[in-house]
This record gives C-alpha cells, sequence and structure tokens, in this order.
C-alpha cells in the first residue's frame, strides 16, 4: 500500500509542479498580441502567395501594424473586398486594387519550335537550361518543363505542347517570374495593351529558323502603328503602353502572330 | 572524470552511436523534416537544446527522486511528463524573450514534446551511471549527431527529389534507401573510438 501511495503520490507531485510553473509562466511571460494582427490575419486570404512583397499573409500583417504608410490595397489575389477589409480594420481609406497577371512572354510550343536535341536529364527548367539551354532550338523560350507550374499557388499554369500557359486563376503574385530560368515570364498591370509575345534577341533570320512564331524584327508594326508606340529594340519589338490605344492593328499585320492581348 | 574520457563520450554519441543512423532513435522527424537544408538545421538545433535541457532536469530527478525511493520503474512516465512540460516552457519563455529564435524554430519545438531521440538521452544517462557533466556531454553528442543526421540527409535528399527512378521507387521508398545507404556508411566508424583513444 505505502509503495503504490508513493509512486502515485510521486507522479502526481511532479505533474502538478510541472501544470503550476506552466500555468504561472505562461501569465507572467504573457505575450501581447495587437488585436488588429489576429483581425488582419484573418481577412487576408492565407495562401501567402507574397504578392504584396511580404513574407507570407502574417507577414503583411505584422507590417501594416507597424507602419501605418503601409498601403491596404496590395493584397492582390483578395482583391477590392480584402482591401477594404483591411482599410476597415486599419482605419484609413482603402485604395482600388490593381488587377496584375502573369503572362507568358513565348509562343513556341512543340509545334512552332524546333527541337535541336534529345533531353533526358532531369525534367526541370533549371537543369534544362544548365545543359545547352533546353532541347528546343531557341534558347530564350519556353522550356515546357513546368518549373513555373510546380511553384504556382493558384493552379493558374498549365503546360500545353511544352509551354506554360497562364489561365483565369491567375493572382499575379509573381513567384513564376522569380522561378523561370529564361525569364520569360512577366507581371503586366496594363491589361488593356498588347504584347509582344516573344523574348528572343537574336537576328530574324535565326529567329525564323528556329521557331515559326517568334518576332523577326522585321520593323513592319513600327511602320505600321497609326500611334508610333512600337519601337524595336535589340532585335524585338517593344510596344509603348501610354501611347497604344489597343486598335489591334500590329496585332492583325504581324507576319508570325506574335503579337497578342492578354488572356 | 577526465578531459579524455568525456570527448570520448561526446565523439562517440555524435557520430559512433549516432542516434539516428545507428540507433535508429528519432526516425520520425530524421524523414519528415530533411526536406531542405534550412528546416533540418532548424529542427537538428532545437533537439541539441532540448536534449541538453532535458538532461539537467531529468538526471537530478533520477538522482535525488526516485533512485532513493526505490520508484526506478516510474522513470518512464515521470521523463515523459518533464520533457513534455519543459518543451512546453521553453516554448513561453523563447516567445517572450528571444522572438526571433522562437520564430526561427517554429513548429519544431512543439513537435519535439515526444521525440524519442530526447527520451532515450535521458534514459541512456541513467543506464550508463553517467555523472552530471558526462551525461550534459551525452547529450550535447547526441544532439550534434542528430544534426549531423540531418542536415546530411537533407542535402542527400535535394538529390533524389530531383531524380527521375522508377515509378514504384518514387516518395517514401526511394528516401528509406538512402537513409539506409547512409546509415551503413556510419557503420565506418565503429572502431574509432578504440583506436583513437584506447
Amino acid at each position: 500500500m505505502d509503495t503504490i501511495f508513493m509512486a502515485v503520490f510521486s507522479v502526481t507531485a511532479i505533474g502538478v509542479a510541472c501544470a503550476v510553473l506552466l500555468c504561472i509562466s505562461s501569465k507572467v511571460m504573457y505575450v501581447k498580441a495587437d488585436e488588429r494582427v489576429t483581425a488582419l490575419k484573418s481577412s487576408l486570404p492565407g495562401s501567402n502567395c507574397g504578392a504584396c512583397g511580404y513574407p507570407g499573409c502574417a507577414g503583411y500583417a505584422e507590417a501594416l501594424v507597424k507602419d501605418p504608410a503601409i498601403k491596404t490595397n496590395l493584397c492582390t489575389p483578395g482583391g477590392a473586398s480584402v482591401a477594404g477589409e483591411l482599410s476597415r480594420i486599419m482605419g484609413v481609406e482603402s485604395g482600388t486594387v490593381l488587377k496584375k497577371l502573369a503572362v507568358v512572354r513565348c509562343l513556341g510550343d512543340s509545334e512552332a519550335q524546333q527541337v535541336k536535341m534529345d533531353y533526358a536529364g532531369i525534367k526541370t527548367c533549371y537543369a534544362a537550361t544548365e545543359i545547352f539551354g533546353g532541347q528546343g532550338a531557341c534558347t530564350y523560350g519556353c522550356l515546357g518543363y513546368g518549373d513555373c507550374k510546380n511553384v504556382c499557388p493558384s493552379d493558374a499554369i498549365c503546360i500545353e505542347n511544352n509551354l506554360a500557359k497562364v489561365n483565369a486563376n491567375c493572382i499575379g503574385c509573381g513567384i513564376c517570374v522569380k522561378v523561370c530560368p529564361n525569364q520569360i515570364i512577366t507581371i503586366e498591370e496594363n491589361l488593356a495593351v498588347p504584347i509582344v509575345l516573344c523574348q528572343n534577341h537574336e537576328k530574324g533570320g535565326v529567329v525564323r529558323k528556329k521557331c515559326s512564331k517568334g518576332c523577326l524584327a522585321c520593323t513592319k508594326c513600327v511602320r505600321e502603328c497609326p500611334e508610333s508606340a512600337i519601337t524595336m529594340e535589340e532585335n524585338l519589338a517593344v510596344i509603348n503602353p501610354e501611347k497604344c490605344t489597343n486598335c489591334g492593328h500590329c496585332a492583325e499585320i504581324c507576319m508570325t502572330k506574335c503579337i497578342g492581348g492578354i488572356a | 572524470m577526465s578531459f579524455e574520457g568525456l570527448i570520448v563520450i561526446l565523439v562517440s554519441a555524435a557520430v559512433v552511436n549516432n542516434f539516428v543512423l545507428i540507433q535508429f532513435l528519432g526516425i520520425c522527424p530524421f524523414l519528415g523534416v530533411s526536406k531542405d537544408i534550412k528546416s533540418s538545421a532548424g529542427m537538428g538545433f532545437a533537439v541539441l537544446f532540448v536534449m541538453v535541457l532535458a538532461t539537467i532536469v531529468t538526471w537530478p530527478i533520477q538522482i535525488y527522486l526516485l533512485t532513493p525511493n526505490d520508484l526506478g520503474y516510474l522513470q518512464t512516465i515521470v521523463f515523459v511528463l518533464i520533457i513534455a512540460a519543459l518543451v512546453q516552457f521553453m516554448e513561453i519563455v523563447l516567445k517572450k524573450y528571444i522572438p526571433a529564435l522562437y520564430l526561427s524554430l517554429g513548429v519544431y519545438l512543439p513537435l519535439m514534446t515526444t521525440n524519442c531521440a530526447i527520451f532515450a538521452v535521458a534514459l541512456m544517462n541513467v543506464k550508463e551511471n553517467y555523472t552530471l557533466v558526462e551525461s550534459i556531454f551525452n547529450s550535447l553528442g547526441a544532439g550534434v549527431g542528430f544534426l549531423l543526421a540531418m542536415v546530411l540527409f537533407s542535402g542527400i535528399r535535394k538529390h533524389t527529389e530531383n531524380a527521375d527512378p522508377p515509378e514504384s521507387f518514387k516518395g517514401a521508398p526511394l528516401t528509406l534507401i538512402a537513409a539506409a545507404i547512409l546509415s551503413i556508411s556510419f557503420f565506418g566508424f565503429s572502431g574509432v573510438i578504440e583506436n583513437l583513444f584506447g
């Protein structure tokens, strides 16, 4: 009887001692969390995409509370409703939320682009660029192994015919921009303006041999643009969004049809 | 105990009797959080820290409370209780005074509440009749060994994740095979102690 009592007593005593210690320490060393941070966190989408420029939704919430100068409209995935919610919690005016989308600036799918070798290495874009720029003839274009697709938090990229395509799920976070080894993905804010969907800076003849949908730098669009909004920079047409009126003429006359609108 | 004896305990716990690769303790975090080097190092340091702390607390309890009262059989339940409470306490203290460390350890701290490697260190110290200083060196070595195994394995994992193995080997099977090979390589250390300090 005595043995059982001693055993039960010591375990209970240790348990109670631990409990008391934890109770007291949690009260004494209580860290006061700002209520606004909790409220902000719960109204943010929580996908931790980083589009706002802070490490995750929690990071953005803390930054908002710390620095009142930080804008409440930085959450692109959340859109106007989240911006409104954040502004209400912080007690400030909410600005408009710019809709941003990722654009893959390449049309070189497996039909358009020539193949220069049979690549059987590690199936990631990053690995492929290390070996003569991948199996496609064009070293500027999409490699098609989907590094961007793998990091996309919203399932907005799919690979069709060895070409990355962005669909309507895109939240404009820009994570894909960072992982693309050829840097052919850009985040576009001005969605009304057409975009040159080629990144190849080589001369027209060289491009033509490699891909049927590349910019040949023929300057036809430069000459015919009614607003003179297009210039030729390093063998690639560049559209000035400030001058462009989105008449669509360049997209029509382009010989390789590499000028297109978004989505 | 001479200084040399302490070093023998340290090296033996860290490399020769590596907790993860030779004694197969703490396999769950070893396989679970070794995906990238950052989180594996985080987990490794957290375990190292808690191992030493747990030893400092459990050793006196065993020697001054359990052994004199013939309660050696309560070792398991008492140690589990103490280690769990200790980890919780550490979490509160770190959150208050060293928030940077708390944030970097993140989820790994509560994960350690029931880590068998930490528990095993506490039991081993008692079984080997170590003094307090020897116990601390033993747990330090065990922690360093755990950290070493974690970091080494995360490097290997990086390559197995990029590899293109047959379908049936993808994921867990390949990870386990890699772990087994790493474990075999650590058997090469057996005999080192005898030859170095023998």
